[in-house]
C-alpha cells in the first residue's frame, strides 16, 4: 500500500470515530500544552529574575557586612563577638583597588517625606555621585547628587518618579524644599520612572549623600558597598582583592561577605533552569498518561474493527500493511493532537503576558521540541502493540465477527 | 469417497486436507482427508448441515485458513507452504470473497470500498480510477458510487461487494451464503449476478444452506461432519 493511500485511509479511520480521536487529541493536547505553558512559567521565572539582577548593574561586586559562615577559632573573637561594621572609609579605601571604576556605598531605612502639605511613607537610599552610573539609572529632571567634598553630606535629595508624582504632581519638583525625617532637603532630580533591582523599585526612592543619610539614621554603618569592575575578567580578581583589604581593615578578621552579581546570576540561573525542567518532567507525566490513552484508543480500535481487518486481509493485505495502517492511525492522531496542543499552549503562554506584562512567559525552544516530539514517540511507541496486535489476527478469525 | 479424476488443467486440487479445531476441551474436526479436484470455470455449490465444514472449506480455498496436513494446488503452485505475506498476495491477484454480511467498510463511500483491493494491491490511482468506475458501470451502481454503505439497499451493498470481490478478475469466485441476508428477490438477483460472471469464465464457488441456490450450480458437493459425502455433476440427475 502506498503511503499517501495509507495516510489517507488512517484519516478516514480516525474520521469514522470523531468522539474517540476527538477526545484523545484533547488528552494529547492538554499533554503538550501542559508541557509548552509550564516551560514558559519556569523559563520565564528564570529570565524574571536574571532581568532583575542584571538590572542592577553590570560587572558588580557587593560588599555585605557579617559573615555566615562558622570558622574556627580567632582571637578577634575574644575582643568583640559582633562583626566590625562597613564604613565609609572602606568603601573609599577600596577605591584605591586596581580593576575598580566605582564605587557606591549604600545605606537603606524607611522614612517619612513632608511636603507640600502631604505626609507619605518612603526608602531612604544613602549613597553617592557614582549609583546612578553604577547602578545604570537615569535622570529625568534636574541632576544627580553631586560629589560631596567635605564628607559631611550637602541638602540635596532626588527623587523617585512615583514620589515626584504623588507630591507634587505635574508640577516642577526641582528646587522645592522637602522635610525628610527632622531636615530640610532640596530636591536636585528625579529618577526615570520603573527603574528596578533586587526586588525593589527605584521610583519610591528618597536618593540623598550618604553622610546626609548616615547623620538622619545616627549611625555610620553601610548597608552594602556597590563596586563596579573594570572588566567582566577582572570580577574574580576585584572580589579577592576586596576580601583581602577589608579583612585587613578590620583587624585580620574576615567579617564581610563579597559576593559578585555573576555568580547570583550564575546560580539563579541553573536553580531556575533546573525548575523548569522539573515542571517539563511533571508535565512529561501527563504526555506519557495521553500515550497509555492512545494505546488504549488504538486497542479498542483494533477491537472493534476486527471484521474491518479480516476483510482487508481477505482483500490481500499482508500484515505489515496491516501494521502500517494501525501505527500511522496512531501517530495522526498523536501527531495532530500534539499540534493542537502547541497552539493551545502558545495561546495559554500569550494570555499569561498578557496578564502579567512583566513576565516574559515565552515557552523554551527545546520545551516545544521535547513536547511534540514525546507526543509522537508515545504515539509510536503506544501504537505498537495494538497495530502488531491488530496484524496478527487471523483472518478467518478475524471475519467471523460481525461488523 | 466420490472424488472426479485429476487433470493438468485443474484449478484447484486438493488433497488429503484435514483441518482440525480445538474449542476448549473438544476436538472439531472440520475437515477430514478431503480431496477436492475442480477445473476453471466451473460452478459449485457446496451444501450440508451447519458444522458440517462447508465453510471451513470455503476459507481453506481462500486462504483464509490454513490445513493441518494436506497439499493444496492453486493453478498448479502449492500454495500450502507460502507464508502468510505471500497468501495475502495469492488472495490480492487470485481469490475474490463475498460474505452473506457483505464485510463493506462502512464509512467509505461504495467507490471508495470498490477500490480498496487495488489500492492494497499498490495500484496506481489513475488505473484505480478507470478499473473502479468500468466497475461501478458493470453493476449498474455508477449513481451510487459516492453513496456510503448505509445510505445502500442490500442487493446494492451485494453488488458493491462482488465489484469488489471481481475488479481484480480473479480466478476464483468465493462466496459464502451471499444471498443469507436478502430477500427472495434481490438474492435472485446477485445470483444471477454471480452466474454472468461465471458464465465470462471465473470459477464460482457458493457455500449455501438454500437447496433452491444449490440445485442452480452445475455441481453440488455435500459434506457432512467434515466429509465430502456426494459430489454431482448436475442437479436434474440427482432429482
Amino acid at each position: 500500500m502506498k503511503l499517501i493511500d495509507t495516510l489517507r485511509y488512517a484519516t478516514t479511520a480516525a474520521r469514522g470515530a470523531p468522539l474517540r480521536t476527538g477526545l484523545l487529541m484533547v488528552a494529547m493536547s492538554i499533554g503538550v500544552a501542559a508541557v509548552v505553558i509550564l516551560t514558559a512559567l519556569g523559563d520565564g521565572a528564570r529570565r524574571y529574575v536574571v532581568g532583575e539582577f542584571s538590572a542592577i548593574g553590570t560587572n558588580l561586586v557587593i560588599v555585605l557586612p557579617g559573615r555566615s559562615e562558622t570558622r574556627g577559632f580567632n582571637p578577634a573573637n575574644l575582643i568583640t563577638s559582633t562583626p566590625r561594621d562597613l564604613t565609609v572609609d572602606d568603601a573609599n579605601a577600596l577605591l584605591r583597588l586596581p580593576g575598580v571604576v566605582r564605587i557606591a556605598p549604600i545605606v537603606v531605612a524607611t522614612t517619612e517625606i513632608n511636603a507640600d502639605g502631604k505626609l507619605r511613607e518612603a526608602m531612604l537610599l544613602g549613597t553617592n555621585e557614582n549609583y546612578l552610573q553604577v547602578r545604570q539609572l537615569k535622570v529625568a529632571l534636574g541632576r544627580f547628587l553631586s560629589q560631596d567634598r567635605s564628607g559631611h553630606g550637602t541638602s540635596e535629595v532626588v527623587l523617585g518618579a512615583l514620589i515626584r508624582r504623588e507630591i507634587f504632581g505635574s508640577d516642577n519638583p526641582l528646587g522645592k524644599t522637602v522635610r525628610i525625617g527632622d531636615r530640610r532637603l532640596r530636591v536636585v532630580g528625579v529618577l526615570v520612572e520603573g527603574g528596578r533591582g533586587m526586588g525593589m523599585t527605584t521610583d519610591e526612592l528618597l536618593i540623598v549623600p550618604v553622610a546626609s543619610a548616615q547623620a538622619m539614621l545616627n549611625s555610620n554603618t553601610l548597608f552594602r558597598i556597590l563596586i563596579e569592575a573594570r572588566s567582566r575578567e577582572q570580577i574574580a580578581e576585584v572580589k579577592a582583592q576586596v576580601l583581602k583589604m577589608i579583612t585587613q581593615r578590620h583587624d585580620g578578621e574576615e567579617d564581610v561577605t563579597v559576593i559578585t552579581q555573576d555568580a547570583v546570576l550564575q546560580t539563579f540561573d541553573k536553580i531556575l533552569n533546573v525548575l523548569t525542567l522539573g515542571v517539563a518532567g511533571i508535565a512529561a507525566i501527563s504526555l506519557a498518561v495521553a500515550g497509555i490513552l492512545v494505546m488504549n484508543v488504538m486497542l479498542v480500535s483494533v477491537a472493534q474493527r476486527t471484521a474491518e481487518i479480516g476483510l482487508l486481509k481477505a482483500l490481500g493485505a499482508t500484515a505489515t500493511a496491516v501494521r502500517e495502517l494501525f501505527m500511522v492511525e496512531a501517530l495522526l492522531l498523536s501527531l495532530t493532537g500534539g499540534l493542537l496542543g502547541l497552539a493551545l499552549g502558545y495561546l495559554g503562554a500569550a494570555i499569561l503576558r498578557h496578564i502579567y506584562p512583566s513576565y516574559p512567559a515565552y515557552p523554551p525552544l527545546w520545551a516545544v521540541a521535547a513536547g511534540l516530539g514525546t507526543a509522537m514517540i508515545s504515539g509510536l511507541v503506544f501504537g505498537v502493540m495494538p497495530a502488531r496486535r491488530a496484524a496478527e489476527l487471523e483472518p478467518i478469525q478475524a471475519l467471523a465477527k460481525r461488523a | 469417497m466420490p472424488s472426479l479424476p485429476s487433470t493438468n488443467q485443474d484449478l484447484i486440487e486438493l488433497s488429503q486436507i484435514n483441518r482440525t479445531f480445538y474449542l476448549g476441551d473438544s476436538k472439531v474436526r472440520a475437515l477430514r482427508n478431503v480431496n477436492l479436484h475442480i477445473a476453471p470455470g466451473e460452478y459449485i455449490a457446496v451444501m450440508g448441515p451447519s458444522g458440517s465444514g462447508k465453510s471451513t472449506l470455503l476459507n481453506l480455498i481462500g486462504l483464509l485458513d490454513r490445513a493441518d496436513a494436506g497439499t493444496y494446488k492453486l493453478q498448479g503452485d502449492d500454495v500450502t507452504t507460502l507464508d502468510s505475506d505471500a497468501q495475502a498476495q495469492v488472495r490480492s491477484k487470485r481469490i475474490g470473497f463475498i460474505f452473506q454480511s457483505f464485510h463493506l467498510v462502512p464509512r467509505l463511500t461504495a467507490a471508495a470500498n470498490i477500490e480498496l483491493p487495488l489500492t492494497l494491491a499498490d495500484m496506481p490511482a489513475a488505473e484505480r480510477a478507470t478499473l473502479v468506475v468500468k466497475a461501478l458501470k458493470d453493476f449498474g451502481l455508477t449513481d451510487r458510487a459516492q453513496h456510503k454503505p448505509n445510505e445502500l439497499s442490500g442487493g446494492q451493498r451485494q453488488r458493491v461487494a462482488i465489484a469488489r470481490a471481481t475488479v481484480q478478475r480473479p480466478a476464483v469466485l468465493l462466496a459464502d451464503e451471499p444471498t443469507g441476508n436478502l430477500d427472495r428477490i434481490t438474492g435472485e438477483e446477485v445470483v444471477r449476478l454471480l452466474e454472468a460472471l461465471n458464465a465470462q469464465g471465473m470459477t464460482l464457488i457458493v457455500v449455501t444452506h438454500d437447496p433452491v441456490l444449490g440445485a442452480r450450480a452445475r455441481r453440488q458437493i455435500k459434506m457432512e461432519d467434515g466429509f465430502i459425502v456426494s459430489d454431482s455433476l448436475s442437479s436434474s440427475l440427482a432429482k
